[in-house]
Protein backbone atom coordinates (compact mmCIF):
# COMPACT_ATOMS: atom_id res chain seq x y z
CA UNK A 1 0.00 0.00 0.00
CA UNK A 2 1.40 3.70 -1.03
CA UNK A 3 1.89 5.94 2.02
CA UNK A 4 1.51 8.93 1.75
CA UNK A 5 5.09 11.09 -0.02
CA UNK A 6 5.05 8.19 -2.34
CA UNK A 7 5.23 10.01 -5.61
CA UNK A 8 7.08 7.46 -8.40
CA UNK A 9 4.44 7.90 -10.84
CA UNK A 10 4.26 10.32 -13.43
CA UNK A 11 1.99 14.00 -13.77
CA UNK A 12 0.33 12.72 -16.84
CA UNK A 13 -1.55 10.04 -14.89
CA UNK A 14 -2.97 13.14 -12.16
CA UNK A 15 -4.12 14.73 -15.95
CA UNK A 16 -6.07 11.48 -16.62
CA UNK A 17 -8.11 11.65 -13.19
CA UNK A 18 -9.78 14.73 -13.94
CA UNK A 19 -13.29 15.40 -15.63
CA UNK A 20 -12.92 18.04 -17.60
CA UNK A 21 -15.64 20.93 -16.15
CA UNK A 22 -19.11 20.32 -18.47
CA UNK A 23 -18.37 23.72 -19.80
CA UNK A 24 -15.56 22.79 -21.77
CA UNK A 25 -17.72 19.99 -23.65
CA UNK A 26 -20.59 22.61 -24.49
CA UNK A 27 -21.76 21.31 -28.07
CA UNK A 28 -22.92 24.16 -30.67
CA UNK A 29 -26.46 23.97 -29.92
CA UNK A 30 -25.96 24.68 -26.05
CA UNK A 31 -23.89 27.71 -26.32
CA UNK A 32 -26.58 28.61 -29.18
CA UNK A 33 -28.93 28.23 -26.81
CA UNK A 34 -27.06 29.92 -23.88
CA UNK A 35 -26.01 33.10 -26.00
CA UNK A 36 -30.41 33.66 -27.61
CA UNK A 37 -31.55 33.26 -23.79
CA UNK A 38 -29.23 36.40 -22.82
CA UNK A 39 -30.26 38.54 -25.93
CA UNK A 40 -33.93 37.41 -25.31
CA UNK A 41 -33.22 38.61 -21.67
CA UNK A 42 -31.28 42.20 -22.13
CA UNK A 43 -34.24 42.81 -24.57
CA UNK A 44 -36.86 42.52 -21.90
CA UNK A 45 -38.78 39.48 -24.29
CA UNK A 46 -38.12 37.67 -20.50
CA UNK A 47 -36.79 38.15 -17.36
CA UNK A 48 -33.87 36.04 -15.77
CA UNK A 49 -36.86 35.14 -13.21
CA UNK A 50 -39.47 34.10 -15.77
CA UNK A 51 -36.88 31.74 -17.30
CA UNK A 52 -35.84 30.41 -13.74
CA UNK A 53 -39.92 30.05 -12.88
CA UNK A 54 -40.51 28.46 -16.22
CA UNK A 55 -37.81 25.31 -15.26
CA UNK A 56 -39.63 25.27 -12.16
CA UNK A 57 -42.88 24.87 -13.14
CA UNK A 58 -41.22 22.19 -14.99
CA UNK A 59 -39.76 20.38 -12.86
CA UNK A 60 -42.48 20.21 -10.79
CA UNK A 61 -43.48 17.28 -12.82
CA UNK A 62 -42.69 13.38 -12.28
CA UNK A 63 -44.01 10.55 -13.80
CA UNK A 64 -44.96 9.77 -9.45
CA UNK A 65 -47.04 12.81 -9.81
CA UNK A 66 -48.66 11.66 -13.58
CA UNK A 67 -49.26 7.92 -11.92
CA UNK A 68 -51.24 9.51 -8.75
CA UNK A 69 -53.45 11.44 -11.89
CA UNK A 70 -54.00 8.52 -13.62
CA UNK A 71 -54.26 6.22 -10.58
CA UNK A 72 -57.36 8.81 -9.21
CA UNK A 73 -58.98 8.43 -12.85
CA UNK A 74 -59.17 4.75 -12.37
CA UNK A 75 -61.24 5.11 -8.88
CA UNK A 76 -62.92 8.54 -9.26
CA UNK A 77 -65.19 8.58 -11.82
CA UNK A 78 -66.04 12.27 -11.60
CA UNK A 79 -62.15 13.28 -11.35
CA UNK A 80 -62.17 11.14 -14.80
CA UNK A 81 -64.45 12.96 -16.43
CA UNK A 82 -63.15 16.50 -15.17
CA UNK A 83 -59.51 15.10 -17.10
CA UNK A 84 -61.22 14.47 -19.93
CA UNK A 85 -63.01 17.31 -20.11
CA UNK A 86 -60.05 19.77 -19.34
CA UNK A 87 -57.19 18.05 -18.17
CA UNK A 88 -55.46 21.47 -16.84
CA UNK A 89 -58.19 22.41 -14.33
CA UNK A 90 -58.01 18.57 -12.98
CA UNK A 91 -54.81 18.46 -13.13
CA UNK A 92 -54.54 22.30 -11.02
CA UNK A 93 -55.34 20.03 -7.49
CA UNK A 94 -52.16 18.46 -8.14
CA UNK A 95 -50.30 22.41 -8.04
CA UNK A 96 -49.66 21.28 -11.80
CA UNK A 97 -49.73 24.65 -13.58
CA UNK A 98 -49.61 24.08 -17.32
CA UNK A 99 -47.00 26.48 -19.31
CA UNK A 100 -47.72 29.61 -21.09
CA UNK A 101 -51.00 28.75 -23.85
CA UNK A 102 -51.13 24.90 -23.30
CA UNK A 103 -53.32 22.93 -22.32
CA UNK A 104 -53.18 19.55 -20.70
CA UNK A 105 -55.45 17.00 -23.23
CA UNK A 106 -55.96 13.21 -21.87
CA UNK A 107 -56.76 10.27 -24.00
CA UNK A 108 -58.06 7.30 -23.22
CA UNK A 109 -57.41 4.08 -23.66
CA UNK A 110 -60.10 1.60 -24.02
CA UNK A 111 -60.47 -1.83 -25.74
CA UNK A 112 -61.41 -0.52 -29.54
CA UNK A 113 -58.64 2.22 -29.15
CA UNK A 114 -55.01 2.50 -27.74
CA UNK A 115 -53.23 5.95 -28.23
CA UNK A 116 -49.43 7.08 -28.31
CA UNK A 117 -48.11 10.46 -28.07
CA UNK A 118 -45.25 12.18 -29.89
CA UNK A 119 -44.28 15.30 -31.32
CA UNK A 120 -43.05 15.63 -34.62
CA UNK A 121 -41.93 19.07 -34.62
CA UNK A 122 -39.75 19.25 -32.04
CA UNK A 123 -40.06 17.65 -28.17
CA UNK A 124 -43.08 18.85 -26.61
CA UNK A 125 -44.37 17.00 -23.60
CA UNK A 126 -46.62 17.46 -20.69
CA UNK A 127 -43.43 18.93 -17.88
CA UNK A 128 -45.32 20.43 -15.51
CA UNK A 129 -47.08 17.10 -14.80
CA UNK A 130 -44.51 14.40 -16.54
CA UNK A 131 -41.15 16.07 -15.83
CA UNK A 132 -38.61 16.33 -18.78
CA UNK A 133 -38.90 13.56 -21.41
CA UNK A 134 -36.80 10.50 -22.10
CA UNK A 135 -34.28 10.53 -24.61
CA UNK A 136 -35.80 8.02 -27.24
CA UNK A 137 -38.61 10.45 -27.15
CA UNK A 138 -36.93 13.35 -28.60
CA UNK A 139 -34.99 11.26 -31.07
CA UNK A 140 -35.36 11.47 -34.86
CA UNK A 141 -35.95 8.01 -34.84
CA UNK A 142 -38.91 7.84 -32.06
CA UNK A 143 -40.40 10.89 -33.57
CA UNK A 144 -40.30 10.27 -37.41
CA UNK A 145 -40.90 6.50 -36.95
CA UNK A 146 -44.05 6.56 -34.30
CA UNK A 147 -46.18 9.19 -36.68
CA UNK A 148 -45.54 6.61 -40.17
CA UNK A 149 -45.48 3.13 -38.90
CA UNK A 150 -46.75 3.46 -34.94
CA UNK A 151 -47.50 -0.54 -34.68
CA UNK A 152 -43.48 -1.21 -35.73
CA UNK A 153 -42.63 1.61 -33.19
CA UNK A 154 -45.00 0.10 -30.25
CA UNK A 155 -43.93 -3.60 -31.08
CA UNK A 156 -39.83 -2.22 -30.94
CA UNK A 157 -40.84 -1.78 -27.12
CA UNK A 158 -42.66 -5.20 -26.67
CA UNK A 159 -46.45 -3.66 -27.58
CA UNK A 160 -48.52 -6.41 -29.24
CA UNK A 161 -52.14 -5.17 -29.13
CA UNK A 162 -54.82 -7.57 -29.73
CA UNK A 163 -56.48 -7.68 -32.92
CA UNK A 164 -59.24 -5.25 -33.90
CA UNK A 165 -57.48 -2.37 -31.90
CA UNK A 166 -56.90 0.98 -33.67
CA UNK A 167 -54.08 2.86 -33.09
CA UNK A 168 -54.24 6.51 -32.68
CA UNK A 169 -51.47 8.75 -32.61
CA UNK A 170 -51.25 12.45 -32.13
CA UNK A 171 -49.32 14.28 -33.08
CA UNK A 172 -48.11 17.09 -30.45
CA UNK A 173 -47.66 19.84 -32.97
CA UNK A 174 -49.27 23.30 -30.94
CA UNK A 175 -50.44 24.21 -28.10
CA UNK A 176 -52.19 20.73 -26.53
CA UNK A 177 -49.97 18.48 -24.12
CA UNK A 178 -51.23 15.10 -24.23
CA UNK A 179 -51.53 12.47 -21.50
CA UNK A 180 -52.57 8.84 -22.50
CA UNK A 181 -54.83 7.57 -19.72
CA UNK A 182 -54.03 3.51 -19.62
CA UNK A 183 -56.58 0.83 -19.27
CA UNK A 184 -56.70 -0.33 -15.47
CA UNK A 185 -55.11 -3.42 -16.24
CA UNK A 186 -57.50 -6.69 -15.29
CA UNK A 187 -56.82 -8.07 -11.55
CA UNK A 188 -56.83 -5.11 -9.64
CA UNK A 189 -59.82 -4.56 -8.44
CA UNK A 190 -58.69 -4.69 -4.97
CA UNK A 191 -56.53 -2.48 -4.92
CA UNK A 192 -55.98 0.51 -3.37
CA UNK A 193 -55.31 3.83 -5.12
CA UNK A 194 -51.49 3.69 -3.78
CA UNK A 195 -50.90 0.46 -5.13
CA UNK A 196 -52.77 1.08 -8.90
CA UNK A 197 -50.52 4.07 -8.46
CA UNK A 198 -47.37 1.75 -8.41
CA UNK A 199 -48.49 0.19 -11.60
CA UNK A 200 -48.37 3.18 -14.17
CA UNK A 201 -45.22 3.59 -15.78
CA UNK A 202 -44.08 7.05 -17.58
CA UNK A 203 -44.28 4.89 -20.80
CA UNK A 204 -47.81 3.65 -20.50
CA UNK A 205 -48.62 7.03 -20.27
CA UNK A 206 -46.79 8.14 -23.38
CA UNK A 207 -48.59 5.14 -25.06
CA UNK A 208 -46.00 3.21 -26.01
CA UNK A 209 -47.10 0.09 -23.58
CA UNK A 210 -49.70 -0.98 -21.66
CA UNK A 211 -50.23 -0.83 -17.81
CA UNK A 212 -50.06 -4.37 -17.20
CA UNK A 213 -51.54 -6.79 -14.71
CA UNK A 214 -50.01 -7.38 -11.58
CA UNK A 215 -47.90 -9.99 -11.34
CA UNK B 1 -62.81 34.95 -34.34
CA UNK B 2 -65.14 32.46 -33.78
CA UNK B 3 -64.96 28.75 -34.94
CA UNK B 4 -66.41 27.97 -38.73
CA UNK B 5 -65.58 24.48 -38.64
CA UNK B 6 -67.65 21.84 -35.99
CA UNK B 7 -66.62 18.72 -35.17
CA UNK B 8 -67.54 15.98 -37.83
CA UNK B 9 -67.00 18.96 -40.66
CA UNK B 10 -64.42 17.24 -43.65
CA UNK B 11 -62.10 19.57 -43.91
CA UNK B 12 -58.24 19.94 -46.19
CA UNK B 13 -55.29 21.26 -44.72
CA UNK B 14 -53.55 23.67 -47.35
CA UNK B 15 -50.82 22.78 -49.40
CA UNK B 16 -48.39 25.82 -49.28
CA UNK B 17 -44.88 25.85 -48.02
CA UNK B 18 -44.32 29.74 -46.28
CA UNK B 19 -40.73 30.18 -44.70
CA UNK B 20 -41.01 30.69 -40.60
CA UNK B 21 -42.07 29.13 -37.59
CA UNK B 22 -45.04 26.85 -38.89
CA UNK B 23 -46.77 24.37 -36.87
CA UNK B 24 -48.39 22.79 -39.39
CA UNK B 25 -46.01 19.77 -40.46
CA UNK B 26 -45.36 19.28 -43.57
CA UNK B 27 -46.69 15.65 -44.56
CA UNK B 28 -50.13 16.50 -44.01
CA UNK B 29 -50.02 19.37 -46.14
CA UNK B 30 -52.54 18.63 -49.02
CA UNK B 31 -54.07 16.01 -47.23
CA UNK B 32 -57.74 15.96 -45.84
CA UNK B 33 -58.91 14.70 -42.14
CA UNK B 34 -62.08 15.32 -40.37
CA UNK B 35 -62.55 17.98 -37.49
CA UNK B 36 -62.19 15.94 -34.06
CA UNK B 37 -62.20 18.40 -31.82
CA UNK B 38 -62.80 22.39 -31.60
CA UNK B 39 -60.15 23.70 -28.99
CA UNK B 40 -60.80 27.54 -28.58
CA UNK B 41 -59.11 30.56 -29.65
CA UNK B 42 -55.19 30.51 -29.38
CA UNK B 43 -52.34 33.26 -30.31
CA UNK B 44 -50.78 32.72 -34.04
CA UNK B 45 -47.57 30.76 -33.18
CA UNK B 46 -46.21 32.47 -37.09
CA UNK B 47 -46.50 35.53 -35.30
CA UNK B 48 -45.81 34.81 -31.53
CA UNK B 49 -42.37 33.09 -33.37
CA UNK B 50 -41.55 37.21 -34.44
CA UNK B 51 -41.36 38.42 -31.48
CA UNK B 52 -45.25 39.55 -32.10
CA UNK B 53 -48.25 39.69 -30.18
CA UNK B 54 -50.04 36.46 -32.02
CA UNK B 55 -53.31 38.59 -31.63
CA UNK B 56 -56.25 38.11 -32.94
CA UNK B 57 -55.87 34.31 -31.57
CA UNK B 58 -57.37 32.19 -34.08
CA UNK B 59 -59.35 28.85 -33.66
CA UNK B 60 -57.46 25.84 -32.83
CA UNK B 61 -58.89 22.25 -34.06
CA UNK B 62 -58.28 18.56 -33.15
CA UNK B 63 -57.92 17.12 -36.82
CA UNK B 64 -58.21 13.04 -37.49
CA UNK B 65 -56.48 11.90 -40.41
CA UNK B 66 -56.99 8.15 -41.76
CA UNK B 67 -53.34 6.81 -41.82
CA UNK B 68 -53.76 5.42 -45.27
CA UNK B 69 -54.18 9.50 -46.37
CA UNK B 70 -51.33 10.41 -43.89
CA UNK B 71 -49.28 7.50 -46.00
CA UNK B 72 -50.75 5.91 -48.60
CA UNK B 73 -48.42 3.17 -48.46
CA UNK B 74 -49.36 2.63 -44.99
CA UNK B 75 -49.39 -1.39 -44.07
CA UNK B 76 -50.91 -0.99 -40.28
CA UNK B 77 -54.72 -1.46 -40.23
CA UNK B 78 -56.67 0.78 -42.42
CA UNK B 79 -58.72 2.17 -39.25
CA UNK B 80 -55.29 3.63 -37.80
CA UNK B 81 -55.58 7.47 -37.74
CA UNK B 82 -53.04 10.75 -37.04
CA UNK B 83 -54.36 13.17 -34.78
CA UNK B 84 -52.78 17.24 -34.87
CA UNK B 85 -53.76 20.26 -34.15
CA UNK B 86 -54.10 22.94 -36.61
CA UNK B 87 -54.72 26.56 -36.56
CA UNK B 88 -58.05 27.89 -38.56
CA UNK B 89 -56.01 29.60 -41.41
CA UNK B 90 -54.38 26.22 -42.75
CA UNK B 91 -58.20 24.63 -43.07
CA UNK B 92 -60.27 24.62 -46.26
CA UNK B 93 -63.44 23.56 -46.55
CA UNK B 94 -63.58 20.03 -48.68
CA UNK B 95 -65.02 20.35 -51.69
CA UNK B 96 -65.34 16.66 -52.97
CA UNK B 97 -67.31 17.88 -56.35
CA UNK B 98 -64.60 19.91 -57.25
CA UNK B 99 -61.66 17.83 -56.42
CA UNK B 100 -63.53 14.81 -58.24
CA UNK B 101 -64.24 16.93 -61.16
Amino acid sequence: MPTIGDHDHSHEDHERTFQPDEEDSLGYYAIAEMAVRELLIERGIFTADEFRRHLEVADHGNQALGAKVVARAWTDPDFKASLLRDGSVAVAEYDVEMLGHTRLYAVENTHDVHNVIVCTLCSCYPKPLLGLPPDWYKSRNYRARVAREPRKVLAEFGTFLPEGVTVRVHDSNADMRYLVLPMRPAGTEGYTVEQLEGLVTRDAMIGVTVVGAPV
Amino acid sequence: MSARFAIGDTVRIAERYPPGHIRTPYYIRGKTGVVADVLGAFPNPEERAKARDGLPELPLYRIRFRQTEAWPDYDGDPGDTLDMEIYHHWLEPDKPAERSG
